[in-house]
């Protein structure tokens, strides 16, 4: 090992040894599994149906690119339940989408779904440090979105108590942790953020409280977010990925080396594309991720084209799992701007203004075409140690963020301070684009 | 010697400025004087606060940017020439002004210049020694007492 190599944040363990499969054992079995995925839904499933579906081509993993992709549109024609491979009575539970881009798309699990869903959240979340003796506060929703059961029974899984305080209710929250005394927490990383910010204003030092680490996830965040988190939580944080098409939170999750989110290859064939023209990008290139569920019974999909943007990498892991990894989701192929032509992505925005020192990544991107040609503004909220008194220092600020985004765009945005907590977060999630050319 | 200013940062749209004077009129907290700096974007709202740890903590509390900052009150004569004395020492001494306003009290017929300097402790040295009153916070705001009297 070099003196970079990565170092463990905490004791590294292993839930499932299939998680150390070597290259050739999960090769075959991912070829097995998706033969008999083709097999099982190619007559069941009207949408794959049309397209006449054969296993017998179906070598190795690879030959996956021989199959239709499905898009998020595909599911919307199907809606509610077109897309389910099992009958109505065998169906244990239906999460959803959260509708926000939309309508609601359904999703539905079978009992034998359900049990490996808790089996791949408690693969991630021992992989981030969790341990049996911990107690777990969940502070996501528990309802259609798959966050808060989801990690719900991978925590039971595991054997760790559970404080299901669901989202929401600030104030709450911290009287839980206060009294409850829970060493994990598991929230999206923002209303993380926002739970610090809350603990400060009221004078309550994170040390007061049990808190060890955190799962986050549900929505994309920058390293520069986990820091802020670390600091003023004074805890681990580790990153999960998942979504509601695919099963929800379990596709991936990082481990105590945080080199990268650990794949559930044994269930999942990922594959990394270029959005336009559909062929596969090498490794270490940004791409769009598509999953085949090999192993779903209630709702399997076959290449998903999920719209977020990452980096994968298969090169080997310190903690002796041998699954593809994933970088951080650093964009959306539908949150793509095209402002006069050339493409912007908000986690472009994002990098600058965490290149300029002391700005806080709340930010809104807003545009508009008053002629002919597009015109951004960036919302950027001012944090207290970011103000001055002296107009020359604040002329600058904003100057130097315009300069970062133009470097790293290409383009000329004005630059538009706001005053904290002014930017509007929906649930807990934060809003990043306000495109008013379509309205 | 130095008096404490508060900065605030303004968003330069319709109630901001407004919501910052009710939430010190809700706690009977008085401005002995603001200036006010803005650009089309935003603005800097400056303000002496005999009470300003109070003020400070009531405006946080509403989720204002608030910054403390140590300024430099001088008294001249109320009268033409008055400043322009007080600016010719600063400037014979190259000291950098970043801002300045200037107020009076009701009565009297002495003015305030308040400065914001890089380095406020040598300005204060330049001017003492030039023979300007330079006004601690004790001297300051009993002369607005004076003037309520």
């Amino acid at each position: 090992m070099t003196a970079s190599a990565p170092q463990p944040v905490a004791d590294n363990r292993i839930w499932d040894p299939i998680e150390r499969l070597s290259a050739g054992e999960r090769s075959d079995l991912q070829a097995d599994r998706l033969r008999r995925l083709v097999e099982r839904i190619a007559d069941r499933v009207p949408f794959y149906k049309s397209f006449k579906l054969r296993s017998d081509s179906l070598r190795t993993p690879d030959d996956v690119r021989r199959l239709p992709f499905t898009t998020k549109a595909d599911l919307r024609m199907q809606y509610p339940l077109g897309f389910l491979a099992i009958p109505r009575e065998s169906v244990l539970r239906y999460h959803g989408s959260s509708g926000t881009t939309g309508k609601p798309t359904f999703v539905a699990y079978s009992k034998r779904d359900l049990e490996m869903w808790a089996d791949l959240c408690a693969r991630f979340l021992v992989a981030g440090g969790l341990q049996p003796r911990h107690t777990v506060q969940i502070a996501f929703g528990y309802g259609l979105f798959t966050g808060g059961f989801g990690l719900h029974y991978g925590v039971e899984r595991v054997g760790a108590a559970i404080i299901p305080a669901a989202s929401g209710n600030t104030e709450r929250q911290i009287l839980l942790l206060q009294d409850l005394q829970a060493e994990v927490l598991v929230s999206t990383p923002s209303y993380a953020l926002h739970l610090a910010e809350v603990l400060e204003q009221n004078g309550i030092a994170p040390g007061s409280l049990a808190l060890k680490f955190g799962h986050f996830g549900g929505e994309p965040w920058t390293e520069d977010m986990r820091r802020r988190i670390e600091a003023s939580l004074g805890i681990l944080a580790f990153n999960n990925y998942g979504l509601s098409e695919v099963i929800g939170p379990g596709v991936s999750g990082e481990c105590v080396y945080r080199t990268g989110m650990h794949i559930q290859d044994d269930h999942f064939i990922v594959e990394c594309i270029n959005p336009e023209t559909l062929e596969p990008v090498p490794d270490g290139t940004p791409g769009e991720l598509v999953f085949t569920t090999l192993t779903k019974e209630a709702f399997p999909l076959i290449r998903y084209r999920t719209r977020d943007i990452a980096v994968l990498d298969r090169s080997p892991c310190p903690c002796g799992r041998t699954t593809t990894r994933m970088s951080r989701v650093t964009g959306r192929t539908d949150d793509m701007l095209i402002i006069r032509g050339v493409n912007v992505f908000p986690s472009q925005i994002e990098e600058a203004l965490l290149r300029v020192e002391g700005t806080a990544p709340h930010y809104l991107i807003e545009v508009d075409r008053p002629g002919t040609l597009d015109e951004v503004t960036v919302h950027v909220e001012v944090r207290p140690g970011d103000f001055s008194d002296k107009m020359r220092e604040m002329q600058l600020l904003r100057e130097r963020i315009g300069h970062a985004i133009h470097s790293i765009t290409g383009i000329h945005m004005r630059i538009d301070l706001v005053a904290p907590q002014t930017l509007e977060r929906f649930a807990g999630k934060a809003k990043r684009v306000q495109d008013n050319r379509r309205t | 010697m130095k008096i404490q200013q508060l900065s605030l940062f303004l968003e330069n749209k319709p109630g901001h400025l407004s919501a910052i004077c009710r939430t010190l009129a809700s706690h009977q907290i008085n401005i002995s004087t603001l200036s006010l700096a803005d650009t089309q974007q935003f603005g800097i709202l400056r303000m002496i606060v005999r009470e300003w740890d109070k003020a400070r903590k009531v405006l946080e509390e509403k989720g204002f940017v608030v910054n403390l900052t140590e300024v430099v009150a001088t008294e001249v004569e109320d009268q033409p020439g008055g400043m322009a004395r007080v600016l010719e020492i600063i400037e014979k001494s190259a000291t950098n002004i970043e801002y300045m306003y200037a107020f009076t009290f009701r009565k009297g017929n002495r003015a305030i210049l308040v400065f914001r300097f890089d380095n406020p402790d040598a300005a204060i040295k330049t001017l003492t020694a030039n023979g300007i009153n330079v006004l601690d916070p004790v001297e300051l705001y009993a002369r607005e007492t004076d003037t309520r009297a």
